[in-house]
């Protein structure tokens, strides 16, 4: 848990976690062709912790996401993953080292049926979750294995997305923007998910712009803008920082 | 107009054998194109391969047909994967007329290799003991080795699209022509799929080519001539579909028999006519997503 950690308000970058660095990001910089969108990104994620970058449309959440991940253009600086140098590393190899990625735009295949969704992403550990535990956690997905992947609502396409990455064994997930555009029912239910992640040892890097919804989740928060790490806190001390966070995104 | 059972059938036969080589070869192209957004304009070239491997098995080492029927097909497929490996592999990301050029400088430059060593005109290749002869079926004499030729190439077209419909393997062919970025940040190795996705459609030319040297001798030209009516077919069935590509190559082998019968001034015209009529309604093939 965050609460022991010292913390210096207001100097970017400075939350500190407590437990070992799972996840540690120095000076990320990164490209879409030639549009430099990550401009010196840092910060840590330590192991059981959830993590969140808030920040507006296009400060550069995503892309820190897609860096660590391996599916931007071009980056430099130090991405350190339990032991690994994968600022270099292909995707296929990162996720092999047990990050999992769940997109934004949830990336479920239409040319891929509930089940083949499901089971797409190959085993990069074992101890992941069985189909019956994910069951458990998702019951509408069950019932509809045999449909096409993208006739599933948004909010069970979300759950997909999020259930086949608990399969591979990672420990590691990042989220991006779970919640956009579901209801606020379908929020909570993956609220609740995030939250039994947590409780069973997970690590979580999550996007989002619902700050509310992050805000009952995190351990810690970064700000994120024009592609910089401009402030962190730890959820302890979200009340005092309520209104520099609304100046922040402008909410 | 009275009919002839007997010459419409052995034209039907043609039709379907026919049928069977485009089927084998849209198929493959279906499946590349999918994969690697390339038109492969080489796959006549690798189809000529796979007859000529065969020619060499049985002439050079002594390797007989059965066994060239899997070696070739693995050989040329070899062939195929250094191909992308070392060419085909630069052109990701860029627009199709690229890896279009690309292929058919290829066929051009392979092509004229067998040419200028082996000539236009033909090798024989003769038809295994095993099939020699041919059945008598009352309506029709069915040589025994054109309706293996049907047989084989139906079953390998099927397990074909077993594989990619069915199977877990397949799962990842399909998940990976969708979204490749995604499909390895999973940690599925795309780069190294995409090698063997162009060797499974090379090698499916090449096995093309071994069943079709007893039947249309061994020649440099052989798939040249070939290939413009395999394009047409695969323009008409629609490059997105594996089932849609196998369907369009036997159901236009056939209308091109049908048609070598009723008429045939327009036999060699009849497949291009359909592929402009089709394309008028439906640009994006009868079973074709827009691409």
């Amino acid at each position: 848990m965050a609460d022991g950690t010292t913390i210096a308000p207001g100097v970017a970058g400075s939350a500190r976690p407590a437990g070992d660095v799972m996840l540690a990001v120095e000076n990320l910089q990164a490209w879409y062709g030639e549009s430099h969108v990550l401009h010196g990104i840092s910060f840590n994620v330590a192991a059981g912790e959830v993590v969140t970058l808030l920040g507006r449309n296009g400060a550069g959440k995503t892309s820190t996401l897609k860096s660590i991940m391996g599916i931007i253009g071009k980056r430099t600086g130090s991405i350190r993953f339990d032991g690994h140098d994968i600022s270099r590393a292909s995707s296929d190899k990162i996720a092999r080292l047990g990050i999992a990625f769940c997109p934004e735009e949830r990336g479920i295949f239409a040319s891929l049926d509930v089940r083949e969704n499901l089971m797409l992403p190959p085993e990069v550990r074992s101890g992941g979750l069985s189909l019956d535990q994910i069951f458990t956690l998702f019951p509408n997905l069950k019932e509809r294995l045999r449909s096409q992947g993208t006739k599933l609502s948004g909010g069970e396409q979300q759950m997909l997305a999020i259930a086949r990455i608990l399969r591979t064994g990672a420990r590691f997930l990042m989220l991006d923007e779970p919640t956009e555009g579901l209801a606020p029912v379908i929020i909570q239910q993956i609220g609740h998910t995030i939250a039994r992640l947590k409780s069973e040892g997970f690590t979580i890097l999550l996007v989002e712009q619902n700050f509310r919804f992050a805000a009952t989740l995190a351990d810690r928060f970064y700000v994120v803008e024009h592609g910089k790490i401009i402030d962190g806190f730890a959820s302890s001390e979200l009340q005092a920082n309520m209104d520099k966070l609304h100046t922040y995104l402008g909410v | 107009m009275s009919i002839n059972l007997q010459a419409l059938s052995a034209q039907l036969l043609v039709g379907l054998i026919n049928g069977s080589f485009y089927a084998l070869l849209s198929l493959g192209l279906a499946v590349i194109f999918g994969m690697l957004n390339i038109i492969n304009f080489a796959h006549g070239a690798v189809y000529m391969m796979g007859a000529f491997c065969a020619y060499f098995l049985l002439n050079v080492f002594g390797i007989g047909y059965w066994p060239a029927l899997i070696l070739a097909p693995v050989l040329v497929g070899i062939f195929g994967m250094l191909t992308e490996r070392t060419m085909l592999k630069w052109l990701a990301g860029l627009d199709h007329l690229y890896g279009l050029l690309l292929t058919f400088g290829l066929a051009l430059i392979i092509q004229g290799v067998f040419q200028n060593y082996f000539g236009s005109s033909g090798l024989p290749y003769a038809i295994p003991s095993e099939l020699q002869g041919g059945i008598n079926l009352g309506f029709m004499f069915l040589p025994i080795y054109r309706g293996w030729v049907i047989v084989c190439s139906l079953v390998v077209c099927i397990a074909t699209w077993y594989l990619i419909e069915r199977t877990r393997l397949g799962a990842y062919l399909r998940a990976a022509t969708e979204n490749p970025t995604l499909v390895r940040a999973f940690g599925i190795n795309v780069p190294r799929m995409i090698t063997l996705t162009y060797g499974l459609g090379v090698g499916l030319a090449a096995l093309a080519g071994v069943l079709s040297a007893p039947i249309n001798q061994v020649r440099p030209l052989m798939g040249a001539d070939l290939i413009i009516v395999v394009f047409a077919v695969v323009v008409i069935g629609g490059m997105g579909s594996i089932m849609g590509s196998i369907i369009t190559g036997f159901a236009l082998g056939i209308i091109e028999g049908l048609t070598k019968y009723f008429y045939p001034e327009a036999s060699n015209t009849v497949v291009f006519v359909l592929m402009v009529l089709v394309l008028l309604v439906k640009p994006t093939g009868l079973t074709g997503r827009a691409v």
